[in-house]
């Protein structure tokens, strides 16, 4: 009873599902942190710590307040134990000989070599050309890299701190401005406890010569991280804005809600992407990120355009929904998403695209990959308010299943209030076939480069939307090989 | 080559080859007809390994292994190929990136060098002559959107560019129109080599106008009950299967 190469059978399937988390390392510096637990205190300490001006400690305590009264949203297609929100450190940085580092001379040897074990070597001369990172860990901004030859094109890019001390006007004209500190229990949260992020301000008419990118790390165990980033692209600017995210493999779930605010003015464009691999949990479901993140781009100005293009294959838990504001006339919104969830990761995430303005457009690409035990969901809103003239929408949902224990769903809301506009929503749900299976092998592919072949294929619309550098981290992640995405 | 034995395989513990013999030598094309459902596609997809089948008794020998122990990518590694009745479809994925895929991981699995993007486009160009294939057809998803005439032209380019040694062709005549015919067996003529060995899986004779077969084989319920030289296949197409229906199980060729 010979039954012919049983061997192999779904290897390929189940190699890519348990790949190993590569970022998982822990870095040991010594840290400054606050007491465990949030209070008012917590928050004047977070402030005072920053040397912040009074209207920002005032907005994070309204913030607080605001936040006491909210209940955590349980409509998310996603299950976890309570959050203890007094169990959590909510600032933890490493420690530096003076107040901050002021080149990269001065930043810890240790840092440095953190994010060069990362594959982002902070030391500009050995940087690709054409990419400024800012580096975060854990709770604050070690470095910024390319500031100089930024700032020659008047472009700001620094750390948040550094922008409430240097530039308080754009902070205070903006901050908030699209994100209210009253949006959501997690954005409030952050409202009144973020530490540090990014700060980008394009002025008018300049198209920045680099690739902006933010590189969040969390190391400390048992800390929240509650970076902020804000982006201000001027009248006909633009921009392309990266980011990408680890933290070690600890046992213990750990929190992460950021905002982000994308500000684009009359005629500007703001391309931003990210690639999120934070700690997913083992195999079992243990530990992993809980990646509870605001998002949000307003198109103030006509004939602006935002557009979001993720990656999101990391984190136990995401719940995130990139959404763009269409209020000028003319303006633009893009939405492209590749979510993979494995071993027991739950995501639900998708977008909101709000139709204000004239003309406006907008077009949503979802692709859902489940596999193991993960659990899929893609949710988004379109919303086209009265004004909105001749407003249209296109959206797409696929789903990819790979074996028979992980779920996909999709839940999309659609709202018109004008009847002049045009929305259109189409949605599949697909699994690898035998046949193509078989297929790939039968010319000589490996079941495993098979898979990623037609995972890759399946998320081509995505992926051809990320800067090249992006592309190559994204298709890694996928455990596909470039050349699949961009040939 | 090729020697299957008394091969006895299904699916689902549902019996379609009764004891098949076969021997194939290098250089050779046999062609294997028999009406529907006699498991001629059977016999493609089990040498091909497809995991859906199982093997119930006999043995297959290729170039001196045992073929039933070796998992299909292998199998495609050590040279057989398999073109297939109906191509599938793989969104997103272009052609020549797939196909350089595969003959790279082949290439890497024989210790030759794998093929840079250069290397790869002046030997593809060089093929798609084989098939009068537009260039076109390269950025295009393999097999999306595809004619059926297109896929089967595709399969042959796949054959030109993976060199096997052992090429099994499952209907590669049906859905053809007469020109797409031509340059598809054309194609696979320009293929013919003595250290290539060819079956033709076929239910029509007309393809073996163009292709012309060593030897013909009929099947019939799961076991070959007639071979002969190409003769045999024009008394076939005069008679039809209904002849020879009944007639005892032939022993091996050569």
């Amino acid at each position: 009873m010979a039954s012919p190469a049983k061997k192999t059978e779904k290897k390929g399937v189940e190699s890519f599902v348990t790949k190993e988390y590569q970022h998982g390392f822990v870095t040991p510096i010594e840290s400054d942190t606050v007491p465990r637990g949030l209070n008012e205190d917590t928050i004047r300490l977070i402030s005072a710590k920053k040397k912040e001006p009074p209207f920002m400690l005032q907005w994070r305590l309204k913030a607080y307040r605001r936040w006491k009264e909210m209940a955590e949203p349980s409509w998310p297609n996603v299950t976890y134990p309570p959050i203890d929100y007094q169990d959590i450190i909510y600032y933890s940085a490493p420690k530096t000989k003076k107040d901050g580092p002021k080149n990269l001379e001065e930043v810890d040897q240790e840092l440095l070599k953190t994010f060069e074990k990362l594959g982002i070597p902070l030391e500009e001369q050995k940087r690709l050309a054409g990419v400024a990172v800012d580096a975060v860990f854990d709770s604050v901004s070690v470095a910024t890299t390319f500031k100089e030859k930024l700032a020659e094109k008047g472009v700001l890019f620094c750390s948040f701190s550094e922008a409430v001390q240097n530039h308080p006007d754009l902070i205070k004209q903006y901050l908030g401005s699209v994100v209210p500190y009253s949006d959501n229990f997690y954005a409030a949260l952050n409202s009144a406890v973020f530490s540090d992020g990014s700060f980008c301000y394009i002025p008018k008419g300049v198209r920045c010569p680099m690739e902006l990118s933010t590189y969040f790390r969390i190391n400390a165990a048992d800390t929240g991280q509650f970076e902020r980033t804000l982006i201000i692209a001027d009248e006909g600017s633009y921009v392309s804005y990266l980011e990408g995210c680890t933290a070690p493999m600890r046992d213990k779930n750990q929190l992460h809600a950021a905002v982000v605010e994308l500000v684009a003015l009359k005629g500007a464009e703001i391309k931003y992407s990210t690639v999120q691999n934070w700690y997913a949990g083992d195999k079992d479901g243990k530990g992993g990120i809980f990646n509870f993140v605001t998002k949000r781009g307003k198109c103030v100005g006509d004939h602006s355009k935002i557009s979001w293009t993720q990656v999101e294959t990391g984190s136990a838990i995401t719940w995130k929904y990139p959404s763009v504001i269409l209020q000028g006339d003319h303006t633009i919104g893009e939405f492209y998403s590749v979510a993979l969830t494995a071993n027991h990761q739950q995501a639900d995430t998708g977008t909101k695209m709000i139709h204000i303005g004239k003309n406006t457009r907008s077009t949503i690409i979802s692709k859902g990959i489940s596999a193991g035990h993960g659990k899929n969901t893609y949710r988004g809103l379109v919303k086209v308010l009265p004004k909105a003239e001749k407003a249209r929408n296109y959206t797409q949902c696929d789903s990819l299943l790979l074996g028979g224990q992980c779920s996909a769903n999709t839940f999309p809301y659609i709202e018109v209030k004008n009847k002049s506009s045009r929305v259109e929503h189409e949605a599949s749900t697909s699994k690898i076939s035998d046949e193509q299976l078989f297929y790939c092998k039968q010319r000589g592919l490996s079941a495993e480069n098979a898979v990623s072949l037609i995972i890759n294929g399946f998320c081509k619309q995505v992926f051809k939307n990320l800067p090249m550098e992006f592309a190559v981290e994204a298709t890694k992640l996928l455990g596909v090989s470039l050349e699949g995405s961009v040939g | 080559m090729l020697e299957i034995r008394d091969l006895r395989a299904g699916i689902d513990g549902k019996e379609i080859l009764k004891g098949i013999n076969l021997k194939v030598g290098a250089g050779e094309v046999h062609a294997v007809m028999g009406p529907n459902g006699s498991g001629k596609s059977t016999l493609a997809r089990v040498l091909a390994g497809e995991e859906s089948y199982s093997v119930y008794s006999g043995s297959i020998t290729y170039k001196g292994q045992d073929l039933l122990e070796i998992p299909p990518e292998r199998r495609a590694r050590e040279g057989i190929f398999l073109a297939f009745q109906y191509p599938v479809e793989i969104a997103g994925v272009n052609n020549s990136y797939f196909l350089k895929s595969a003959l790279n991981e082949i290439r890497s699995y024989r210790g030759l060098e794998e093929l840079d993007a250069f290397e790869f486009l002046e030997l593809i160009k060089e093929k798609m002559k084989i098939v009068d294939m537009d260039p076109s057809f390269l950025n295009r998803p393999v097999n999306e959107g595809f004619s059926g005439g297109e896929k089967k032209r595709n399969e042959i380019l796949q054959m030109a560019v993976l060199e096997p040694q052992l090429a099994i062709l499952d209907e590669t005549d049906s859905g053809l129109d007469i020109d797409a015919l031509r340059v598809v067996a054309s194609g696979v003529n320009k293929l013919r080599s003595p250290e290539r060995s060819i079956i033709l899986v076929t239910h029509y004779q007309r393809l073996l106008n163009y292709i012309q077969p060593d030897f013909v084989h009929v099947m019939i319920d799961g076991t070959i009950v007639k071979s002969g030289g190409k003769e045999l296949a024009v008394t076939l197409e005069e008679k039809g299967y209904d002849w020879i229906k009944g007639a005892p199980a032939a022993k091996a060729v050569k």
